[in-house]
């Protein structure tokens, strides 16, 4: 069974490879960290620009690949469903196979210019924190893209349409509606309101994580500020990441079970 | 062989198969047909475990399909829009489909002779025309020597030598004593494969059994007569 997930990804992969673009969105990752760092003072302040980057493009990037996967490969993975193979199996080999890629595509972009300006080794933890962070987005994302893609499957504007609007929604405006709600009530107690739903989008909670790393909640909106607040430093990054592993792990579930009971 | 017991699916508010009732022998040659929409592609999809059904069993080869997958080593299934990743060769997506089914692929070399697939291999899937796409998956489909085969449309985008090539090697499929499934809108072609029609209409089954008592029945020499007096009764 895993020797046929494995088969089912490699594939994948080796499809992707050919595709290049992979690539040049490593080599993005690549110029603009080897540039952050030579143009952009020391090791800190380029790896939070860099994360700045990451927590806005990363998401984008991941739904529209997801998404994008599920429409142009319906045919293949029709005729991949009337093969005697499992649906799950099918599912898991999929996902791997066109999620790691991107995932790796970002971590070794960053990774090398990190490591020939010698920051990995100054900054380590620092270093290790944006560039899981971006690892586990990756695969949030491209899971909630083969989700929508799933789910809108037979409409395409639909689930591009969805798609952009979740993106702009999770990235661009919920700290500025959060903050709108803040200053509405501002004079009741939020504080666990504003931690509950800083919980419910995943980047707000990988920028939470970057915030408490670098303790510069002044730079991270006001999810953060309340965060670090009520957490502290070692607690909120805890908090911070055992959500995140629910939020990869609810949205691939789901994914798994449309995928399970869906009419191809 | 398929046995069918009272197979319903709906998709929304529409109902495609209401009530369906069959029984496929094993080693006969079966056309399907039915004006658009009428649900053959929905059957096909349902017995291949795409689709799944609202209520109703179907038993391929004794096994009652719940969602497993083994009875599925028994089926080979050519689609009817054949479309592969871009970035794949011939020769890659057929070493990709045996490493997916672990199977001896027994006729890939005979089957890529008959339909001159040869000088194709080496090519990514993109540059080939409709017709070498249709030949890979005719070959996809009858490779690994199953007892079962299902062809949507097949020759819709083939050449006539390519057709050709491909009814002569479902006729010797057939002698082999598979039982084959097609569903076609070309009645001249079926007439020349399956000994056994059946009809669709909105759903429903109006027709099943064999050739010559349906052109009997109707008073007509074609299929296509038949066919055609049937849909008017409709």
């Amino acid at each position: 069974m895993n020797t046929l997930l494995l088969h089912i990804s490699k594939n994948e992969w080796k499809s992707l490879l050919r595709g290049k673009w992979v690539v040049g969105y490593g080599l993005i990752f690549l110029l603009l960290t080897d540039s952050l760092l030579r143009f952009g003072g020391g090791g800190p302040e380029a790896l939070l620009s860099l994360s700045n980057v990451m927590l806005l493009f990363i998401p984008l990037v991941g739904m529209i690949y997801g998404i994008l996967y599920i429409y142009q490969s319906r045919e293949f993975v029709e005729l991949l469903l009337t093969q005697p193979i499992d649906r799950k199996v099918l599912y898991w080999g999929l996902f791997i196979g066109i999620s790691t890629p991107l995932m790796l595509a970002f971590v070794l972009g960053s990774l090398l210019p990190l490591g020939w300006h010698g920051i990995l080794m100054v900054d380590s933890a620092a270093s290790a924190m944006v560039l899981g962070l971006g690892a586990v987005l990756t695969l949030i994302f491209v899971s909630l893209g083969f989700l929508f893609g799933l789910a809108f499957y037979d409409d395409r504007i639909k689930g591009f349409g969805f798609t952009i609007v979740v993106w702009l929604f999770l990235a661009i405006l919920y700290d500025g509606l959060v903050l709108m709600l803040v200053f509405t009530f501002g004079q009741y107690p939020l504080e666990r309101f504003v931690i509950a739903v800083s919980m419910l989008n995943p980047i707000d909670l990988a920028r939470i994580m970057v915030m408490l790393e670098f303790d510069v909640s002044a730079l991270m909106g006001y999810t953060g500020a309340v965060f670090n607040r009520f957490f502290g430093s070692g607690l909120g990054t805890i908090a911070a990441s055992s959500m995140l592993t629910l939020w990869l792990a609810i949205p691939t579930w789901i994914g798994l079970r449309v995928f399970n009971k869906k009419d191809f | 062989m398929i046995e069918i017991n009272d197979l319903k699916k709906s998709f929304g508010n529409l109902e495609v198969l209401k009530g369906m009732n069959l029984a496929i022998p094993k080693g006969q040659a079966t056309g399907i047909v039915g004006p658009n929409g009428a649900g053959k592609t929905t059957l096909i999809k349902t017995i291949l475990g795409l689709v799944k059904p609202d209520s109703g069993t179907i038993r391929v080869n004794d096994i009652t399909l719940n969602g497993n997958w083994q009875y599925r080593r028994d089926i080979g299934y050519m689609p009817q829009v054949a479309r592969y990743p871009e970035n794949m060769k011939v020769f890659e997506l057929l070493e990709f489909i045996k490493g997916l089914r672990k199977q001896e692929a027994l006729f890939e070399d005979e089957l890529i002779e008959q339909f001159n697939l040869g000088p194709e291999l080496e090519k990514f899937l993109r540059t080939l025309s409709g017709g070498n796409r249709q030949k890979v998956g005719a070959t996809l489909a009858m490779m690994f020597n199953p007892g079962l085969l299902f062809f949507d449309e097949p020759t819709a985008g083939l050449d006539p030598k390519a057709s050709q090539k491909f009814k002569q090697r479902v006729k010797n499929e057939k002698e082999n004593g598979k039982t084959v499934i097609i569903t076609s809108h070309i009645m001249s072609e079926l007439e020349q494969l399956v000994d056994y029609v059946i009809f669709i209409l909105d759903g429903n089954i109006r027709y099943y059994g064999s050739m010559k008592n349906l052109l009997t029945e109707s008073n007509e020499e074609r299929l296509e007569g038949a066919i055609a007096s049937m849909m008017d009764v409709a």
